[in-house]
């Protein structure tokens, strides 16, 4: 087996005025060959009118174990919600 | 099917009792995540024999592909026409894709792709055991479209809510392409049923042949199925062998007589009280001989694949040496 290829994630943007979203992952040697695969792998049909990619390993996540504590800051702010504030019925446009 | 479990009976006894010995307050809120119907994700925290269960499952899928394009690759060079030829150039490249997104969702639970592709070339990792069988006339490409896709479709449009999240994304990708597959090979058989005398013989020798083969491939009754409640209890799977193989039977037959082809079966026919049709005894001595590797093809198909890895090797020498030259030029400028 020769040396394993750097593993990079795919983001595809199937049409223009849409982001880029999460395609899947591929090996290659170098980023070019990434995009080559990746226009092989991912947008056989027609999927994508761009590509990127990115070394999953320059990719930093935040913890799924910390996740609770992470997001907890927006959970006791309700108020940063529409639904927060009782209008009357009968005010129009609102 | 490509994810049937292929494991001795020993191999699955062992594997439970380390399951059991392991259960923590963690594994209950794992167990609980799962009820609730959520997904788990690749760094969240798993039972190990979750995560071995699933490596194996997809490791298994991921080598059923790849392997599942040797019996079509065989007739690439003699399809009959320009369009055949295309098409199933098409599906055999769409396989690859298959199994390289399968092998992606494997890697993110820690194994790397160079041990699993190892693994299948030194003959230690299970695949599909349909692909152990020849691919003898041009009307069995017809029939690997028609049912092997078939049958695939069916086991995989439920794992495409299976509980790990990987998992189910790749196997969403997957099925919206099988049902090309699928059509693929029915019109194929159509053209075949439709044809000369000669033509509409290959298409129900095709259909005689690959049949129970199929069947097969839902893995063996539940009765004998140990680990399905283990799976799934994790909702890796949804479905036992034998409701997946039954809907399948109920879908296929409609489309057997559509193509005025009969199906090898005599004790096949209409329950009116189950709702589904009866079918005869399928052959699990020949199931578990092939799944120990007396499949007529079974030592082709490695040999095949290990060929075709060495044969690549200066192309992906060469694509090392071109990264590395590209690499030392960005940083000298």
């Amino acid at each position: 087996m020769s040396n394993q290829w750097d593993l990079y994630e795919v983001f595809i943007r199937s049409k223009n005025g849409t982001s880029h979203k999460h395609a899947g992952s591929i090996h290659a040697a170098d980023a070019n060959m990434a995009i080559d695969n990746a226009r092989d792998l991912y947008t056989r049909r027609s999927e994508g009118t761009s590509i990127w990619v990115v070394r999953s390993k320059d990719i930093t996540a935040s913890d799924p174990g910390e996740a609770a504590a992470l997001f907890e800051p927006a959970e006791s702010k309700i108020y940063r919600h529409p639904t927060f504030y009782d209008i009357p019925k009968d005010v129009p446009n609102i | 099917m490509y994810t049937t479990d292929l494991r001795t009976k020993e191999q699955k006894q062992k594997d439970q009792r380390e399951a059991i010995a392991q259960v923590g307050e963690d594994d209950i809120a794992f167990q609980a995540r799962i009820d609730d119907d959520q997904f788990i994700e690749p760094k969240d925290y798993m039972p190990e024999a979750y995560r071995k269960t699933l490596i194996r499952q997809i490791a298994q899928h991921a080598h059923s592909e790849i392997v599942g394009m040797l019996p079509e690759g065989n007739w690439v060079t003699r399809a009959p026409s320009l369009r055949r030829k295309l098409i199933l150039i098409a599906k055999i490249q769409d396989e690859a894709g298959h199994g390289l997104y399968l092998y992606s969702a494997a890697e993110t639970l820690g194994v790397s792709r160079d041990d699993l592709v190892q693994q299948l070339h030194e003959g230690k990792a299970k695949y599909s055991t349909i692909f152990n069988y020849p691919s003898l006339n041009w009307a069995d490409i017809g029939a690997i479209g028609w049912l092997v896709d078939g049958a695939a479709i069916t086991n995989q449009i439920p794992l495409c809510r299976t509980s790990y999240g990987p998992y189910a994304r790749a196997m969403v990708r997957v099925c919206k392409e099988e049902s090309f597959h699928q059509r693929q090979g029915y019109e194929l058989m159509m053209a075949m049923a439709k044809g000369s005398e000669a033509q509409k013989q290959m298409a129900q020798d095709a259909l005689n042949r690959w049949w129970w083969p199929s069947l097969m491939m839902f893995g063996p009754p539940d009765e004998e199925s140990t680990h399905t409640a283990q799976s799934m209890a994790w909702k890796i799977k949804r479905f036992t062998n034998d409701e997946l193989r039954q809907r399948f039977i109920d879908a296929t037959i409609p489309q057997a007589e559509a193509l005025g082809l009969t199906v090898p079966d005599p004790d096949l026919k209409w329950n009116e009280e189950r709702g589904h049709y009866d079918y005869g005894d399928i052959d699990w001595d020949e199931f578990w001989s092939v799944v120990r590797g007396d499949g007529i093809c079974a030592r082709d198909r490695i040999q095949a694949r290990v060929k075709a890895y060495d044969d690549g090797a200066w192309v992906r020498e060469a694509a090392e040496a071109y990264a590395a030259k590209q690499q030392q030029s960005a940083e000298v400028a």
